[in-house]
């Protein structure tokens, strides 16, 4: 694991895992969403609103399983010190933000046909939108230090405090008798959902998955650069001033004591 | 033991000659708390109702204003930096801080809360529980405070963004502390909800000061 810290190996492997995660993601959604939208039936009770559900759940999964994959890049960040799990958790944050916010409105959109209003203060509910806070609190922390690396370890402590919150979603609808329905997916016993609407559920999450690969790949790439341009700027302007005091320091030596 | 006290006593004797602190967050909490009348309407039996919700928030935010101070004046005189450096465990340090923090305000507003509800005509059925659910709810407040307060340390607009960071954590402290008073207004035992908040303590006693003597060195650096 540690062999891929390296930011030269990972864009290597980035660039080679970058078709297959765009053909994969093109690939997942198009046959999911004809699945869930066309092919798939409409719910006894429910009706078509249960389409609803193919963006709704795989979005909640999204939500979760990014806050993890940060507080997991920032325990290696505050461990190991791998610079590139910093920025794989500050990339995640805003991705991990928007399907959180994603869940919680094609949430509400469905529990208005469903439930009858559009918010109730339920369990499952309310710990979603603390997990929104949380990417919040996080997003606004790392952006909060002038030292960017400062920032950077801030966010993944509170990353790690977050945590406590993840099972309390999931185990929302087991623990107090809520609106939101128990678990059907994931449970003891196999899903109590038919095949034919479960197969476009999965299908719609690996691409959702798909399309987290590719823009974490993006962003992770873009700070890279932003970082390699600021060096050679700051490289620039120290042998600037070098060149106008007549002074004979090396470039390098000059960019190391900004 | 003997650094514990005597790190709470240096922390009391500053919150003292610093004075106002103190009487500053109980001024707080009872302001907030008098703005719901005039925002809800002063019809008794609806105060009466959201009495112990309205308190519980009216202290959470007081609470959390004044949790800048825990370690923000030690960061900018450099005191922290040789706390780190002495062979002090940090951990002692942040348990230290959160006492005198605790002593200072979450006290004081244990002291005024039966007044507010007295003031928001709240049934005198539930003072006792109040009293006790602020008694097991605020340690746990300033537990968890701390770690936001270790974290912010050196960061622009500090004092807005520890609201975002703590406020949700807060939360369950909310929920089981405003569920005790209901319940036994209600006249239901409120045993359980001070039981989860007990627990709600313990974990926070366990691992707040690891957490915010780790964020500590990462300010200090």
């Amino acid at each position: 694991m540690h062999r891929f810290a390296k930011p030269s190996v990972f864009l290597k492997l980035a660039s080679a895992i970058m078709p297959w995660a765009i053909g994969i993601t093109v690939v997942t959604l198009a046959v999911g969403l004809y699945l869930a939208l066309v092919a798939s039936p409409a719910d006894y009770q429910q009706g078509d609103t249960v389409r609803i559900m193919y963006i709704h759940v795989p979005a909640a999964w999204m939500g979760l399983f990014c806050y993890v994959g940060m507080a997991i890049c920032g325990a290696m960040s505050l461990i190991w010190k791998h610079p590139l799990a910093d920025i794989a958790a500050r990339a995640t944050a805003p991705i991990g933000a928007t399907f959180t916010a994603l869940c919680l409105i094609t949430g509400s959109l469905w529990g208005e046909p469903m439930w009858g209003t559009w918010w109730v203060w339920d369990a499952r509910l309310t710990s979603m939108l603390i997990l929104l806070f949380l990417y919040l609190g996080y997003m606004a922390l790392v952006n909060a230090f002038d030292d960017s690396e400062r920032g950077s370890k801030a966010g993944s402590a509170l990353a790690l405090v977050g945590v406590i919150n993840v099972p309390i979603v999931k185990f929302s609808v087991d623990w107090w008798n809520t609106l939101h329905q128990p678990a059907s997916v994931a449970r003891m016993g196999g899903p109590s959902i038919d095949p034919s609407m479960l197969w476009p559920l999965f299908l719609i999450a690996i691409g959702f998955t798909g399309y987290y690969v590719i823009v974490l790949i993006v962003r992770v790439r873009l700070e890279l650069n932003e970082r390699r341009i600021r060096a050679l700027q700051l490289g620039g302007v120290g042998q600037s001033v070098a060149d106008q005091h007549h002074l004979a320091v090396p470039a390098k030596q000059a960019g190391a004591g900004e | 033991m003997k650094i514990l006290i005597a790190i709470l006593a240096r922390d009391l004797r500053l919150a003292l000659r610093q004075g106002a602190d103190s009487i500053m967050v109980v001024a707080f909490f009872i302001v907030t708390t008098t703005l719901f009348p005039f925002g809800v309407g002063p019809e008794a039996n609806i105060l009466a109702r959201i009495a112990s919700g309205v308190i519980w928030v009216s202290a959470l935010l007081a609470a959390m204003l004044s949790l800048e101070r825990v370690f923000q004046t030690d960061f900018e005189d450099g005191t922290l930096e040789l706390l780190a450096i002495s062979p002090v465990p940090l951990e002692l340090v942040v348990l230290g801080k959160v006492l005198a923090h605790w002593l200072t305000t979450g006290l004081p507003l244990i002291i005024a809360a039966p007044l507010m509800a007295v003031m928001l005509n709240m049934n005198s059925a539930g003072f006792g529980t109040l009293m006790l659910a602020m008694l097991v709810g605020t340690p746990a407040l300033s537990l968890i405070g701390a770690i936001g307060a270790a974290l912010i340390l050196g960061a622009r607009r500090g004092g807005v963004l520890v609201s975002l960071l703590v406020l949700p954590l807060y939360i369950p402290v909310l929920i089981f502390g405003a569920g005790a008073v209901e319940a036994s207004l209600l006249g239901l035992p409120a045993g359980e909800h001070l039981q989860i908040m007990g627990a709600i303590l313990l974990l926070t006693l366990a691992l707040a000061p690891l957490a915010a003597a780790r964020a500590l060195r990462l300010a200090v650096e």
